[in-house]
């Protein structure tokens, strides 16, 4: 026979004044199975929480239900003070008079009575709950890094720093990303290579992290704590350990005339190389596509020149398999090419660049060594103008959204084309100016001021050549709509910010959610920006939305902090909420008939096959079993499940039916 | 094969070589074209400036016409007509109350089950035939121009890409000619201000008779009789601006194929151009 006790709290005048608690602990004495209720003004504070305790021990309560507030607020304080008077935590549950009824009704005797029946449903629940206990999984202390940019860097240097172990995987046979392409950074003007290369080298030399680059995750299995991970190193054609990085190889290789993908396209490279002079790990990668012995089955030069013997042309891809604890997603972005602008040329300018392509062209180690010279001909250009929000909130081209990075990079472009060029004109075509952030506007305001960079406010219709020159035109709104036309050298387009090719079918992989336009998805906007819906993956940088290096660095720093704590403890404790398929004695075992609809509904991959096999091992039924470390509790499988086998602990059938049964 | 024909008012005015050489060209590819029956005007440029009503009464009612005599399709070869009847289609599909306070204006009802297409997207259609139709190779270098009307308003047109269009290269190419990449392809050509403001048209229309000339064409290739008479009934004004004497001459898609096909100039009507098209097909 239960014996609920029932606790209504007034939360001050929150559900006081609209809500006549005294009345609703009044009425809910008359329900059967309550032996004790009372109302307070704050149930949660220590008088009122030893209220609770108190009338557990006297009355002998088997069950608690608290009249409050949401108990994604306070379920945890009042399970725990149930637990220190001995009840089991999973006793208590809590009736949502506060947002689901004060908040949202008037003071009138028809909220009183809500307030009564919401009660009344939770009393109905508890008197079918069963005491459950917290699931406990070992963990794995070691983290799996995706993405070997400068989020992924940060995030494996924290880690590591904090005493775990980590892997960081990086598709590129050099860690470093984009960052490692730019010229300076916003809003210092100091070199971006400069800064990041003694990270990549510390990265690289840390005891505590192995570097996998020239490598991408196949598979990955298991839940938090227990990730099994699968990676595939593509074969470098090159034995790594023998490689002394001497680059001899690269001098000799016949094929010199590929585009070079770390300066975009704007220079060449040999089919064996190297991605830039500072790569880490310094070892050559064979770009089998346009390798001549590939090709013609002729050549292997390199073969001949290498001192240590280090080429290999018959190596093979290799699968590795890692346990690892937690994954830090760090992926990073893409930016739109030039060729998605058919009123810009669709890509057949080249004078017509994109951000980075300038980045390259601007920097010390680019294909120009750092002098403007424009892509076509090699000429300095005497005119560059800047399209800022080329494809960024533009529905046409599928990106509503901001790209946020561009405003400041588009000022940074041209204020290092003005201190290359000082009798060169710069123009900024914009929108709005978007400088949010610790000395932004300042450097905008720079750009403009000092360094007599022409802002125009308004679009760009047209990019057309006219004997050698790229004919600019232009509206300039803050004229009165005035046409421009501007003959320019070179255009640089700061095209939109856009998640990374394959994203979609990683975060499937990983059964991470993303977004529309394929950004990883956070947990919650506000308060979860570094967590996924998957336990136990994180997410750094770009990969998520358009980030800058500081805020990039900043939430790397947040997902180690994160993966740090997780690996704080041995055991990880989750609540029990999951589902469970029934069991019975033999010759039944359970209501499953073994149709594993469940399977394919469960988006956690949380079902499994159980065998029931007889004592001579011939093989009796199969059931489906739920791995309590993976199943979240979502419910799926339950409304899937024909036979009624599946039930959810704490929410199953029985507790649902009889809440509703007694409204 | 049967069409609906809209041929409209330029087509029986000042570009008649556009009609000629349409029916020419239909009649040797085995197409026959029906007339709407007691056709009207589209309401061309001067009527959705005026009132938006009359601006969709007035194509609405060729539409009508053309359903009550059955027809399925219309081929309407002038681009402001093509435009005037496919947009006020489209109005009156997406706004139900709209097109039946439009029915009560010209007394008939409109189904919208009539489908408008541009003499670009009909040829499209002989693409297979055509190539095997050759009789003398167009073989000149030629800017394809498609001017403002034919592909815009995209959403509403569905027909070629707005910015970058390729079906009349295509076209020319299957000809026999080599079209050059040039910039100008769906610029404005000034349009009807031809009349009103001759020097604004004579610059618009300048610019894109200069730049195909500067990308090596030899031959202007229109599908549209406004860009037609600009560029060619305009050339004394625009050389005269630009100081440049421009002989290249201004022909309709169906012109230049129909040459191509071996079909009379005359009864292409070439020798209706004010710039005289002297090529004589495979004569480079």
């Amino acid at each position: 026979m239960s014996r609920i006790g029932v606790f209504t709290c007034h939360c001050g005048e929150n559900i006081g004044a609209t809500v006549d608690c005294a009345k609703v602990a009044e009425r809910t004495r008359n329900v059967p199975g309550v032996v004790h209720s009372v109302d307070y003004k704050y149930m949660c504070s220590d008088p009122g929480q030893s209220m609770i305790k108190e009338a557990i021990k006297e009355h002998g309560l088997t069950g608690v239900v608290v009249a409050a507030c949401s108990p994604r607020m306070h379920e945890p304080t009042f399970r725990n003070a149930v637990e220190e008077a001995g009840l089991n935590p999973y006793l208590c549950e809590m009736a949502n008079l506060r947002e689901h009824c004060s908040w949202v009704h008037e003071k009138n005797d028809a909220t009183t009575d809500k307030a009564a029946d919401l009660i009344r449903v939770m009393v109905e629940k508890v008197k079918h709950n069963t005491p459950l206990h917290p699931i406990r999984v070992p963990v794995t202390k070691r983290a799996l890094v995706l993405g070997g940019g400068i989020a992924g860097i940060q995030a494996a240097l924290d880690i590591a720093n904090a005493g775990h172990k980590v892997v960081l995987v990086e598709k590129s046979p050099s860690i470093g990303g984009h960052m490692s392409q730019l010229s300076e950074t916003f809003p210092t003007l100091d070199c971006s290579q400069c800064i990041l290369t003694p990270r990549m080298v510390e990265a690289a030399r840390h005891p505590n992290i192995t570097l996998m680059t020239y490598a991408e995750l196949e598979k990955l299995e298991g839940f938090i704590g227990n990730f099994k991970a699968t990676i595939r190193r593509k074969a470098r054609q090159v034995d790594e350990k023998l490689c002394t990085g001497c680059g001899l190889c690269i001098t000799k290789c016949p094929n010199k005339k590929i585009p070079d993908e770390f300066n975009e396209g704007l220079g060449k490279r040999s089919a064996i190389y190297v991605p830039f002079p500072q790569a880490v790990p310094n070892k050559p990668v064979i770009d089998k596509t346009n390798c001549t012995f590939y090709k013609s089955g002729k050549c292997k030069v390199c073969e001949k020149m290498c001192p240590t013997g280090a080429i290999r042309f018959d190596q093979q891809d290799e699968l590795v398999t890692l346990d690892v604890g937690a994954i830090v997603l760090a992926t990073g972005f893409k930016v739109m090419r030039t060729d998605k602008f058919p009123e810009y040329g669709y890509g057949k300018y080249a004078d017509v660049i994109d951000g980075l392509q300038f980045e390259r062209l601007a920097s010390a180690s680019g294909p120009t060594l750092g002098v403007m010279k424009r892509p076509s001909d090699g000429k300095e250009p005497e005119t560059v103008v800047f399209v800022a929000c080329s494809g960024s909130r533009d529905r046409a081209k599928g990106v509503p959204y901001c790209s946020k990075i561009c405003c400041m990079y588009t000022a940074k472009h041209a204020m290092l084309y003005k201190h290359k060029m000082h009798h060169g004109k710069a123009y900024v075509f914009y929108m709005d100016i978007r400088s949010g952030g610790k000395d932004y506007d300042e450097f905008v305001r720079r750009a403009i001021e000092e360094d007599d960079v022409k802002y125009i406010r308004g679009r760009v219709s047209r990019i057309y050549e006219e004997d050698g020159q790229l004919i600019v035109k232009g509206a300039d709104t803050l004229m009165g709509g005035e046409p421009v036309e501007i003959k320019a050298d070179m255009v640089v387009l700061a095209t939109a910010v856009q998640a990374q090719d394959g994203s979609e079918e990683l975060a499937q992989k990983l059964h991470v959610s993303y977004d529309p336009y394929h950004f990883f998805a956070e947990s919650h906007p506000k308060l979860k920006p570094v967590e996924t819906n998957t336990a136990g993956i994180y997410l750094a940088g770009a990969c998520q939305a358009p980030r800058d290096i500081p805020e990039t660095v900043a939430q790397a720093s947040g997902a180690a902090a994160k993966v740090a704590a997780l690996f704080s403890r041995d055991e990880l404790t989750r609540e029990p909420v999951v589902a469970v398929v029934n069991r019975l004695p033999a010759p039944t075992f359970s209501y499953c008939v073994g149709c594993f609809l469940c399977q394919s509904a469960c988006p956690y991959q949380a079902i499994e096959a159980e065998e029931i096999r007889g004592r001579d091992g011939t093989l009796i039924k199969t059931l489906a079993k739920v791995n309590a470390g993976l199943c979240q509790g979502c419910g799926t499988c339950v409304s899937t499940c024909r036979t009624k086998a599946i039930d959810i602990q704490g929410f199953s059938n029985e507790q649902i039916f009889a809440e509703l049964m007694t409204l | 094969m049967k069409i609906g024909y809209y041929p409209g008012c330029s087509l029986l005015g000042s570009s008649r070589e556009f009609d000629e050489s349409v029916r020419a060209l239909a009649q040797a590819l085995g197409l026959e074209l029906v007339e709407v029956p007691d056709w009207s005007c589209c309401g061309a440029s001067s009527a959705h400036v005026l009132d938006h009503r009359l601006a969709l009464a007035l194509p609405a009612r060729i539409l009508a016409q053309a359903e009550a005599a059955g027809l399925t399709e219309i081929l309407a070869p002038c681009a402001a007509c093509y435009n005037r009847l496919a947009t006020a289609r489209d109005t009156l599909e997406k706004d139900p109350a709209l097109a039946r306070d439009i029915e009560a204006v010209i007394g008939q009802p409109v189904t919208g089950n009539v489908r408008i297409v541009n003499v670009l997207e009909v040829l499209d259609r002989f693409r297979d035939v055509i190539p095997g139709r050759i009789a003398k190779p167009f073989a000149h270098k030629v800017a394809c121009y498609y001017g403002c009307l034919l592909v815009r308003p995209a959403k509403v047109l569905k027909f070629d890409r707005p910015e970058d269009p390729r079906s009349m290269d295509r076209l020319m190419a299957a000809a026999g000619a080599e079209p050059r990449e040039w910039n100008f392809k769906t610029e404005c050509c000034g349009a009807a201000f031809s009349v009103t403001r001759t020097d604004l048209v004579a610059k618009m229309s300048g610019k894109i008779v200069a730049d195909a000339v500067r990308h090596g064409a030899e031959a202007i290739i229109v599908a549209c009789p406004m860009c037609q008479s600009n560029l060619d009934m305009r050339r004394p004004e625009i050389n005269a601006r630009l100081g440049a004497e421009h002989t290249i001459p201004v022909l309709f898609i169906t012109q230049a194929l129909g040459l191509a096909m071996g079909i009379d100039a005359t009864k292409l009507g070439l020798q209706r151009h004010m710039v005289p098209a002297v090529m004589t097909p495979a004569a480079v």
